[in-house]
């Protein structure tokens, strides 16, 4: 220990301080401030640059989701679109034939009906024709067969023959 | 490279040690070691002059790359010389009526003669006027400090010139300085205050490398294996430490919460204790390594001198080599560990309160 502090020099110490101690302030002004500082806003230019990357990139994928979800709606819809166009072509051709099918019938009522009418129309007339024609033909066979006694009375006869069996 | 540098640097090491065994006249063992024992603790301290090497051409002592540095005194008013007129302390230096002379690395003032008293020890007893010369040490702190601030400077000049991208030597040292925020100021002292110490610690942590590093070099400098070094840099973590310091550190100490009074008043002592030996233990901790890789280095390189065959020493050497390369760890490493705890200082200075930690 004696050593020691006989091998201590005041003056090296008193020189040592001083040059360190100038060192150090002429060092933080010209050195240390200014390469710490550059070397900070580096730092903090590279964080922000890898921030706004990564916020790119978010973005990026967003707008690919977006764009997905866009194209799955526009597909989805287009699919919507042309179910629907079937759907209402499927239903046109259903609802046109089925007023088709009506009228159709209503046509065939109608003519069954004209028919109908024709025919009884055709029917009466035949009728009044028949009528008619019978009635020329009794009044021609009534002149002839009572034309003669003998004939007159054989009708008697046989109209009574015929009255008597129906009571 | 840094390899061939090394091996480069070791061979000067060795020639510089080789110098001093460059006897011309026969010596015993015994002597040879004493004198590289004593070229290893001339070569541990500081030094008022500066020289490559040295050898003995017949009873001359000779310097190569010798320079002399400013010596400055402070005794009744400023004195001021050469270190150069010393002559390697045989010279008497006379400024107007006081009379100065080098012994043992140390100024003392004598008569005209250059007389030393000792005491029984064997001390010298002379007066010594306060020593603020220019030393070794002194010179190679302010040639690291111009150096740090021009290569500091010149980075943080590039990121200005190049648009925030480091450029030249600079760009070297930015993952070093990163690495001091990020994984020493950082988790220690934490994020909120951490930026008040940062000047502070990088400062130290490459003020401390750099000289380590240059304690490598064969100049023969040991400046962070200094005493009055180490307790300079650690002066001024304690000082930092206190000076900043919160309310929670000092309740910590003088009344530590979350305990019974009677070890409140315990702990007390033993707390303020704490504030002194936790900077002592930095002090120390790094004058001991650095001091003893320089003594552990160089005897190494003594011993293929001593060894004198080329067994021994050849293996010396290689020994010598192995230690070098972990000297060159251990100088960032001390340098990372000083750094460190001195965040960790900080970071109890400026933590803030909270209940549930104790």
């Amino acid at each position: 220990m004696e050593k020691l502090l006989g091998e201590f020099s005041f003056g090296l110490f008193i020189w040592q301080t001083a040059i360190v101690v100038a060192l150090l302030l002429m060092l933080r002004k010209f050195a240390w401030k200014p390469i710490l500082n550059t070397i900070n806003e580096r730092e903090a230019g590279i964080r922000s640059a890898m921030k706004s990357a990564e916020e790119a990139r978010a973005e990026m994928q967003n707008l690919q989701a977006d764009n997905e979800r866009i194209l799955k709606e526009a597909r989805a819809e287009r699919d919507g679109l042309l179910k629907e166009a079937r759907e209402l072509r499927q239903k046109m051709i259903d609802d046109a034939k089925g007023e088709a099918k009506v009228q159709a019938e209503q046509l065939i009522a109608q003519a069954k009906e004209a028919i109908e009418n024709e025919k009884q129309v055709a029917i009466t007339s035949l009728k009044n024709e028949v009528a008619d024609l019978s009635l020329q033909i009794a009044e021609t066979l009534t002149k002839e067969q009572l034309s003669s006694d003998k004939k007159q009375t054989e009708l008697v006869q046989k109209l009574l023959k015929d009255v008597d069996l129906k009571a | 490279m840094k390899r061939a540098l090394l091996v480069f640097f070791t061979l000067l090491l060795a020639t510089h040690a080789f110098a001093v065994s460059n006897d011309k006249e026969p010596e015993k063992k015994g002597s040879l070691k004493d004198e590289i024992k004593a070229y290893i603790q001339h070569h541990l301290k500081d030094s008022h002059d500066f020289y490559l090497g040295s050898y003995k051409d017949g009873d001359k002592k000779k310097y190569v790359g010798y320079i002399g540095l400013p010596v400055i005194l402070w005794d009744n008013g400023l004195v001021l010389f050469s270190s150069t007129k010393f002559k390697h302390g045989k010279a008497v230096v006379s400024k107007g009526s006081s009379h100065y002379k080098l012994y043992h690395g140390k100024i003392y003032k004598t008569d005209v003669a250059g007389t030393i008293n000792y005491d029984d020890a064997h001390h010298a007893v002379n007066e010594k006027p306060l020593d603020l010369s220019m030393t070794k040490s002194v010179m190679t702190m302010l040639f690291t400090a111009l150096l740090m601030f021009f290569l500091f400077r010149s980075l943080a000049q590039s990121y200005a010139k190049n648009g925030g991208v480091a450029a030249g030597i600079g760009r070297f040292f930015e993952p070093i300085i990163l690495y001091v925020r990020d994984d020493i100021a950082i988790p220690n002292i934490g994020e909120k205050h951490h930026g008040r110490y940062m000047s502070f610690l990088l400062t130290v942590f490459f003020f401390i490398w750099f000289l380590n590093l240059l304690g490598l070099t064969p100049l023969g400098i040991n400046v962070t294996g200094n005493i009055a070094v180490t307790f300079g840099l650690a002066l001024l973590t304690f000082l930092l430490t206190n000076l900043t310091a919160n309310k929670n550190y000092w309740a910590h100490i003088f009344w530590m919460p979350g305990v019974p009074i009677p070890m409140k008043i315990l702990l007390m002592p033993i707390e303020l204790l704490g504030v002194i030996i936790k900077p002592f233990s930095l002090l120390i901790r790094l004058y001991a390594n650095m001091q003893a890789g320089h003594i552990v280095l160089m005897s190494l390189v003594g011993l293929m001198f001593i060894f004198n065959n080329w067994l021994g020493s050849s293996l010396s050497f290689l020994l010598a080599f192995a230690i070098s390369l972990i000297e060159l760890l251990v100088a960032a490493l001390q340098a990372y560990i000083f750094t460190m705890l001195s965040a960790l200082y900080f970071g109890f200075a400026v933590e803030e309160h909270h209940d549930e930690a104790h």
